[in-house]
């Protein structure tokens, strides 16, 4: 016999689907199947249950090869290479929970380290811009049920967030918007002609790294002031156009992600992707929303800033929190070689960092705690294989609106394997003793 | 044969996120994320097959990926590696300050390099980290 869990949260993308379904064997051990998830959202799944998946912490060996050890002597080796690192670097935190931040926050606290998340190479430039002018935004929910505009600035949900346009942005059928997509005119922004521009009512394909000029031309459009005949690969009155669509809304909404983010200009881009929403407000209601990554790294920011003040970049080898991106941001430190040692939970920056910081932490002591095989662990000293967050443990994560959700435990994990917070703890208790903290 | 250039952005993809969870020690991983797409014009330039592996190189470093025809174009003088380490070992660090390195928007140059082989992800940067 089987049984199947409802209402089961995705732990893949920060859209945080809430309305998954999963069977599981009798005894509660074995995953059997995922519906309504989206094909990453699946494989996540299923990927818990598979045979060949490491399940006992490793330390790699001089001669190349790796040897199997307990989680106490796990945690003894993590705790002391944090005792003993004069600014040991903490990344990650994006693909666990809330609890397990917070218990990392004390052991950083307590080793004085710079910790950091996934933001570093997200939407770290987004929360410059929020910090610099601030930000309108609103719900998903609020999107699902008033949004009539909606552009996608940057990003593309097709292959990103699959299930964002079904379930808020496009197709929804809301309260104001009964036709669902028929109620909405959506606008893609984009360099290339993705899958979620050829979906959209208008896309203007900008030309890469051009997006601050098409903004603040769509400001200028905005005021009908003159404009050249063509700004950032765009002509005057495809610009003119889209303006008078957004302005002709009852509610529009602005979603990016890291073509702003990642192109140069950087910070300024959102600036002014945020200065453009504002203006939108004189003529109607207008929004802008991030489009989170990770399931989890909008908690991992909120349970920074929360406790140290800063959502990301944080820098407390000094005892207490300071916060300079470019100065105590991750990859600027791995590539100055200004940190001792490497600490990565739930990310992977041997994959997604310029390989000149991957460099650095491949010199360094480190550990990664990852339930997967990933390049982090490959040039990682020590490899703590931990139980899948939102799969084999519960806690609470955040949706990319900031809205709080509690992910669900559907199965167990391999027997005598540890949850992210249940190790960390460990490590904060022993890091304790060696440095003498009450 | 001719060396073409490019502006290379990275990002992410469906097959490149299944294949993340999937696995990335397995060859699924190197098949969604170790290549180029290429607009046809500028695999016409480069003078070479669909599915040529080809040699990518910036001012930061240089890796061998499979160059396809792109399924989001056209995007001439594009051309896309989805995230991963195979577009990390060419793109800009430079933060300029804010913490984020340059993903998007890295000049590189693209020449036929076919006797040689993409390297799979975890493989790769063992490799170039001299840990194997």
């Amino acid at each position: 016999m089987t049984k199947t869990v409802t209402d089961v949260i995705c732990p893949f993308c920060g859209t945080l689907c809430d309305d998954l379904e999963v069977v599981v064997s009798d005894d509660g051990k074995k995953l059997l199947e995922v519906y309504n998830a989206c094909v990453i959202g699946t494989e996540k799944f299923l990927h818990s249950q598979s045979k060949d998946r490491v399940t006992r912490p490793r330390l790699h060996q001089p001669d190349g090869t790796w040897k199997d050890i307990s989680y106490d002597e796990a945690a003894e080796y993590t705790a002391q290479m944090l005792a003993k690192a004069k600014k040991p670097l903490m990344y990650g935190w994006s693909s666990t929970n809330c609890e397990a931040q917070s218990v990392g926050n004390e052991i950083a606290e307590i080793s004085r380290a710079c910790c950091d998340n996934t933001a570093a190479v997200c939407h770290g430039t987004t929360l410059i811009a929020v910090q610099d002018i601030g930000i309108p935004s609103c719900t998903l929910g609020e999107v699902k049920n008033r949004a009539d505009r909606i552009i996608f600035w940057g990003c593309n949900p097709a292959h990103a967030h699959p299930r964002h346009m079904s379930r808020y942005s496009i197709f929804p059928r809301g309260f104001f918007t009964a036709k669902g997509q028929m109620s909405r005119k959506m606008v893609v922004v984009d360099p290339r002609v993705t899958d979620t521009a050829k979906m959209a009512d208008v896309h203007l394909q900008v030309e890469q790294g051009r997006d601050y000029e098409l903004l603040n031309a769509l400001r200028v459009a905005l005021n009908n002031e003159w404009l050249p005949d063509v700004v950032a690969g765009i002509t005057k009155e495809k610009i003119r156009e889209v303006a008078d669509i957004m302005k002709s809304g009852r509610f529009g909404i602005i979603f990016f992600g890291m073509g702003v983010t990642q192109s140069l200009s950087k910070n300024h881009n959102i600036d002014e992707a945020i200065a453009l929403t504002k203006h939108l407000n004189e003529f109607t209601k207008f929004s802008i929303m991030p489009m989170r990554g990770h399931y989890n790294v909008t908690g991992s920011g909120e349970v920074f800033a929360w406790q140290f003040g800063f959502p990301y970049s944080v820098d407390l080898s000094r005892g207490f929190a300071r916060y300079n991106p470019g100065d105590t941001s991750s990859i600027d430190l791995l590539v100055r070689g200004e940190v001792d040692a490497m600490f990565t939970i739930g990310s992977d920056p041997g994959a997604h960092f310029p390989i000149s910081a991957v460099k650095h932490i491949a010199k360094l002591p480190s550990v990664c705690i990852d339930p997967h095989l990933t390049p982090t662990s490959g040039v990682s000293k020590l490899h703590v294989p931990v139980a899948f967050n939102g799969v084999e443990t519960g806690g609470n994560c955040y949706r990319m609106d900031n809205v709080p959700i509690d992910c669900r435990k559907v199965v167990e994990p391999p027997e005598g394997m540890l949850t992210d917070e249940q190790f960390l703890i460990k490590v904060r208790d022993r890091v304790r003793q060696l440095k003498g903290a009450a | 044969m001719a060396a073409i250039n490019l502006n290379l952005i990275s990002g992410r993809s469906i097959q490149q996120g299944v294949a993340i969870e999937g696995g990335k020690e397995k060859p699924a991983y190197r098949t969604a994320a170790g290549i180029i797409e290429l607009d046809p014009t500028d695999l016409k330039r480069l003078g070479a097959w669909k599915n040529t592996n080809v040699k990518v190189t910036s001012p930061h470093g240089s890796v061998i990926v499979k160059a396809m025809e792109t399924s989001q174009g056209p995007h001439p003088g594009i051309g896309f590696i989805p995230m991963g380490p195979w577009a990390n070992s060419i793109v800009d660090p430079n933060t300029y300050s804010t913490g984020m390195p340059t993903f998007k928007g890295t000049p590189v140059t693209v020449e036929v390099s076919i006797n040689e082989p993409v390297l799979l992800g975890i493989e790769l940067v063992q490799k170039l980290c001299g840990v194997k």
